[in-house]
């Protein structure tokens, strides 16, 4: 596989683009920074398929395409059973030498957000990783229904308002838990897991070519803050990567084959939750004094679950 | 001084995303579409640059998002140190970065969200935020000095 340098930035520079400018994602949007590095990882063909969500309407807006690659299309959850399907195409007509080029590698990718990911795909996605072809689905993760107007998905964290989850007099917008999405990917056996944040690079870069390079169904999840419904200004998107990663509310580690866990990214000074939630309109009402318990609760969940993935790193299962 | 339309291929922009083309009816459409990215055969796109690129008119390249700025970056070569910072960045291609030099911005593509102001390490930055009437020399000799460290 030719895989790119990542050695440092000007070498990893001189790739040339294969996703285009003038979609219409929103100004400071991190789906495209996401996508424009996996395309870069690589000099491969790629097939991509993605399922509806910001970054199909906007990539694909008749007669305009952004992607320089084969993209398919079809329905809101079933990026994981196209792309799966053209994986066993590719075989197929390899094997009986109809390809116009027979040797030429190619790569499949699915793209997904959180709510075709963590909801709506997650039978097909779940299904596609049973069959253990030979794809990597990447979710980019901005814990709601962005695209159509910030409803409340499986994703959206524990005190997030949402525009069907909504902070008020009564409520402190969503009440449940985020689902833990690496886990139950890891627990579908599957050789390359990871949960990986756009602000190190050159992190998120190895971890898409290693899940590139792995055979056998990988799943990538990685942050993608939406100034839109976060209520950010767009310029500090990859400012509230940071204070994702280094305040652990994302830790960054990957799952080999299911029980080997790494953690990727160990910050040096770990932040306390509230300038994460500070950062953001979305929490805005969690700094109300009635409401103080909530972020305590948020900062414990993150204290358990990092405690519990260093256990996990240490005991190896 | 930069020129603007540095390193394009002659198709970039040519299109607003609305106005394109004469759009179907919503009962002409037919179920389905495919749209070629390039004009011909697309073996070994990845190994072409923008410019060398024969781009169709249905690749996004050759459409324009221009209008959706208020403020627009401006580059200062002097200072750059080509870390490519704004490069990994920037969610949408507009970084034009030739054998490992960053040599300026496409202002057709820009939609002006600020990142790569806000990931430039310079002291002082090399890209700033100016306003989209401003003239590229105007902004450019009204370029900060270097700031001193503030002693603690």
């Amino acid at each position: 596989m030719a895989i790119t340098s990542i050695k440092n930035l000007k070498e990893f520079s001189t790739n040339n683009d294969r996703f285009e400018g003038a979609h219409t994602l929103c100004p400071g949007c991190a789906h495209s920074m996401i996508v424009r590095e996996l395309m870069n990882c690589t000099d491969d063909n790629l097939v991509i398929s993605a399922n509806t969500g910001c970054l199909e309407v906007s990539t694909a807006v008749y007669p305009f395409t952004s992607w320089d690659t084969s993209w398919i299309h079809i329905g809101f959850e079933n990026a994981a059973t196209a792309v799966t399907g053209s994986e066993v195409m590719h075989k197929v007509r390899k094997k009986k030498g109809t390809l116009k080029d027979n040797d030429a590698p190619v790569k499949f990718v699915a793209f997904g957000g959180d709510g075709s990911t963590f909801d709506i795909g997650f039978q097909w996605l779940s299904g596609a990783m049973e069959r253990g072809h030979d794809f990597t689905y990447i979710c980019l993760d901005n814990e709601n229904y962005a695209n159509t107007g910030g409803q409340r998905s499986s994703a959206t964290p524990i005190g997030a308002t949402t525009s069907t989850a909504q902070a008020g007099t009564h409520s402190y917008g969503k009440k449940e838990k985020k689902k833990d999405i690496v886990s139950i990917m890891a627990a579908h056996g599957s050789p390359y897991v990871a949960q990986l944040s756009p602000n190190k690079w050159k992190m998120m870069a190895k971890g898409f070519q290693k899940a590139l390079e792995t055979e056998g169904p990988c799943f990538i999840n990685t942050v993608s803050p939406c100034c839109t419904e976060w209520k950010f200004d767009p310029k500090d998107t990859i400012a509230i990567t940071d204070l994702a990663t280094d305040s652990l509310i994302f830790p960054m580690y990957e799952i080999i084959d299911g029980h080997e866990l790494n953690i990727l990214y160990r910050p040096k000074n770990i932040l306390k939750v509230e300038d994460y939630l500070g950062a953001q309109g979305r929490y805005k009402h969690l700094f109300k004094p009635e409401y103080k318990h909530i972020i305590e609760k948020i900062q414990s969940d993150i204290d358990a679950d990092w405690a519990r993935l260093q256990r996990r790193e240490e005991a190896r299962v | 001084m930069q020129d603007l339309k540095l390193k394009a291929n002659e198709n970039r922009g040519l299109h607003q995303l609305e106005a394109g083309f004469d759009l179907l009816g919503w009962d002409e459409v037919t179920q389905g579409s495919v749209l070629p990215s390039f004009e011909g055969d697309a073996t070994g796109i990845a190994g072409l640059k923008a410019e060398e690129r024969d781009y169709s008119h249905h690749n996004s390249y050759t459409a324009t998002v221009a209008s959706w700025r208020v403020k627009k970056p401006v580059f200062n070569i002097d200072v750059c140190i080509d870390c490519q910072n704004c490069w990994v960045w920037c969610p949408d291609s507009s970084i034009l970065s030739r054998d490992k030099q960053m040599l300026g911005i496409d202002y057709d593509h820009c939609k002006g969200c600020e990142v790569c102001v806000e990931v430039c390490p310079t002291n002082p930055k090399s890209l700033l935020m100016f306003s989209e009437q401003e003239d590229l020399e105007t902004a450019l000799s009204q370029w900060p000095e270097k700031k001193k460290k503030e002693k603690k």
